[in-house]
């Protein structure tokens, strides 16, 4: 063990990034009652979706026009894959995201041909600063920043407007809501819109740290955060911040181990399974009661 | 109910194997009238090893288009390249290699990557179609094989190359960083470590998991080790990043490579930064200008070309290594004198061929491996973006 401040640094840095995915997972969730597999890969489809607007564009218009291509994704892929399926059980609905998951990838795959593409790097967000002694870039202090920014207007979003008052009423009874006149399909889609926003700000900060996306490049951190958001209670939005703190911090104190490294996966995944075996609700998660 | 799926999986595994079967006996060249052969690209185009797949098939690509046609028997023969994609996967390989087989491949180039060449070697043994290993170059490759050749060097010879030069810059401790259950990886860090602490050095070894992308706590770590140089010979993927992370942390250690670190792709993450990366590889651009102008003009005829190539037309090593494994594949078609595998694989053996990369010829005791005495050693030049050639470096 050589514990320094870059392993709490790195820790904390990858705890948001994995927070801003997890909220994506969990809010559909707490509506939808669905695991949305493709959240993962709307997140690495927004690190490609820059690396080629880039190439014909400015960066200061080609972050606010990915951050729109990103929402019309999430909004598309809620239309096109899920909304046809509400009626049906939900496994089917959870297949259907499987295949979105795998279109999204090998669509990927196509597009840049397996090839590795360089992210390119924001000015001053991507600079090097010195954090109490440890040289890092500037976007792992931004980066737990901006998520807790971020998770206090989503809460406040969620507790004083109409939506969020209406999307409180979708997650708690879905049916009934819909017989009060709230209208379930704009509740949905501001639910897909609002994750896919975060995925696409937690992409841009991923991908500054680590400036390669591969088609593949969703999927590691896509399945921490659903680790993450299950461990806070999933459904729930502190929960799932929370959480994806936790696996970040931990991830990279067993890192800081030579001998220990090789498991800081394991452990994320071990702690899925502890968790579901001892509190299954998390730790914040609602209590199921079952009606009779 | 789970007798009949049990029933429906068997039946359809068995039909999978006859559908296997089928091809294999079906195809045959000398039923048309135009002679062909053919020969298969084993290579992944994607994967974390894609980039260098890539360029190692263009060279091969080029080479062909240098020479599209093989004397078998005092008759021209039109060879036709069959490509299959290993996708850099160990389970995916042996499926590739299949693809290969059915598609009538009477040899095999290939593959850019140890783990994936291992994994399929028993596919090609028992369809009895010899392959030349390109850039692959772990030892288990061609161990106890007689149908596995390969034209490059091998890891103990790297490795013991690398730690031999990174004793002479004066490092005294180092931090190898390989990836897990990786044969290349782990082989070469073994072979660096063994030399190097045979010299009087001191290595801690690290192992990180696939589909890492966070490098930064494996930096610090060598850095409390307190060491003047990482050694990681991984896939150009993890180079980027490791490159990039080292330089954003302003780490005062050298970084030591091996082959895959050869691309202009960990160049591109280099670039204007200040960090220090040495490599070993098995040609240097301008080794041969013949054949670094005819590359590049060829290269420079097609945007697909240079979209594989990674941007540039820069030459890769292996690009050089598969235009060589190209020709000697030939020069044992040559020498057979005939399309049969078998034959291919025995003619094999005696082919003494000098091409850009040095003179090629195969031990002919147990393995098929190339006799290699030299690497190239080459810094990476972050202002100019292109590799510096530092020496050659055999094992004294």
């Amino acid at each position: 063990m050589n514990l320094t401040i870059d392993h709490i640094l790195a820790g904390i840095s990858a705890g948001g990034q994995y927070a801003l995915i997890a909220i994506g997972y969990t809010m559909v969730y707490g509506i939808l009652r669905l695991i949305n597999f493709a959240h993962g890969d709307v997140f690495m489809a927004s690190g490609l979706i820059i690396v080629y607007l880039t190439t014909a564009m400015p960066l200061q218009y080609a972050i606010p026009v990915v951050v729109i291509a990103t929402v019309l994704l999430g909004f598309l892929i809620e239309r096109a894959a899920y909304k046809p399926l509400r009626q049906a059980p939900r496994m089917s609905v959870m297949i259907s995201a499987i295949g979105v998951s795998y279109l999204i990838q090998n669509l990927a795959l196509y597009i840049t041909g397996g090839l590795p593409q360089t992210y390119p790097s924001i000015p001053w967000v991507s600079d090097s600063v010195e954090i109490f002694g440890a040289i890092t870039k500037r976007v792992t202090v931004i980066t737990p920043i901006l998520t807790l920014i971020l998770v206090v207007l989503l809460v406040v979003l969620i507790r004083y407007t109409k939506i969020g008052m209406a999307m409180r009423a979708v997650s708690k009874d879905f049916e009934t809501s819909q017989l009060m006149g709230i209208k379930i399909n704009k509740v949905i889609s501001t639910t897909f819109i609002i994750g896919s926003f975060l995925a696409c700000i937690g992409s841009l900060l991923y991908f500054t740290s680590y400036q390669s996306v591969t088609p593949t490049s969703g999927a590691m951190p896509g399945l921490k955060a659903f680790v993450a958001a299950v461990f806070g209670g999933i459904g729930s939005i502190p929960g799932a911040v929370v959480g994806a703190f936790v696996i970040g911090i931990c991830e990279n104190i067993i890192k800081s181990s030579t001998d220990f490294s090789i498991f800081s996966d394991a452990f994320t995944f071990a702690l899925l399974i502890i968790v579901l075996c001892v509190k299954p609700t998390g730790l914040f998660g609602e209590k199921t009661t079952d009606k009779v | 109910m789970k007798k009949i799926v049990a029933l429906v999986l068997a039946a359809l595994m068995l039909t999978v194997m006859f559908a296997g079967c089928g091809d294999n006996t079906n195809t045959d060249d000398t039923n048309t009238d135009e002679k062909v052969i053919t020969i298969g690209i084993y290579e992944p185009a994607s994967g974390s090893n894609g980039a260098g797949g890539k360029q190692e098939t263009l060279g091969i690509k080029y080479a062909h288009s240098v020479c599209p046609t093989v004397e078998i028997g005092g008759e021209t023969y039109t060879v036709k390249l069959e490509a299959a994609d290993n996708q850099s996967s160990n389970d995916k390989a042996p499926t590739a290699a299949a693809e290969l087989i059915s598609k009538g491949a009477k040899v095999v180039l290939g593959s850019y990557g140890s783990g994936v060449s291992i994994a399929a070697s028993d596919t090609f043994k028992n369809a009895g179609v010899p392959v030349i290993g390109v850039t692959c170059t772990n030892p288990q490759v061609t161990e106890g094989n007689d149908h596995y050749f390969r034209i490059c060097f091998l890891d103990p010879f790297q490795g013991t190359v690398l730690a031999n030069y990174a004793y002479e810059l004066g490092y005294r401790t180092a931090y190898t960083l390989a990836e897990n259950g990786n044969d290349y990886d782990e082989g070469l860090a073994y072979y660096f470590t063994q030399a190097f602490t045979a010299l009087g050095g001191t290595v801690e070894n690290a192992n990180f998991p696939e589909n890492t992308s966070d490098f930064n706590s494996y930096i610090t770590n060598a850095e409390t080790a307190g060491a003047d140089v990482i050694f990681a010979p991984t896939s150009i993927n993890y180079a980027q990043l490791i490159v990039e992370q080292a330089a954003a942390k302003g780490a005062d250690i050298a970084l030591m490579a091996s082959d895959t670190w050869d691309s202009n792709q960990v160049l591109a993450a280099a670039a204007g930064k200040d960090i220090d990366i040495q490599v070993t590889t098995f040609y240097q651009e301008g080794g041969n200008a013949e054949f670094d102008e005819g590359f590049k003009a060829w290269l420079n005829s097609d945007a697909q070309n240079i979209t594989d190539n990674g941007g540039n037309d820069m030459i890769a090593a292996v690009s050089a290594m598969g235009y060589d494994a190209y020709f000697v594949a030939l020069e044992a078609i040559k020498a057979a004198g005939s399309t049969d595998s078998a034959a291919i694989m025995e003619a094999i053996w005696d082919v003494n061929y000098t091409g850009v990369t040095g003179p090629i010829t195969f031990e002919g005791d147990v393995n098929g491996d190339a006799v290699r005495t030299t690497a190239y050693i080459k810094k990476a030049n972050t202002e100019t973006v292109a590799w510096d050639f530092v020496k050659e470096q055999g094992v004294n």
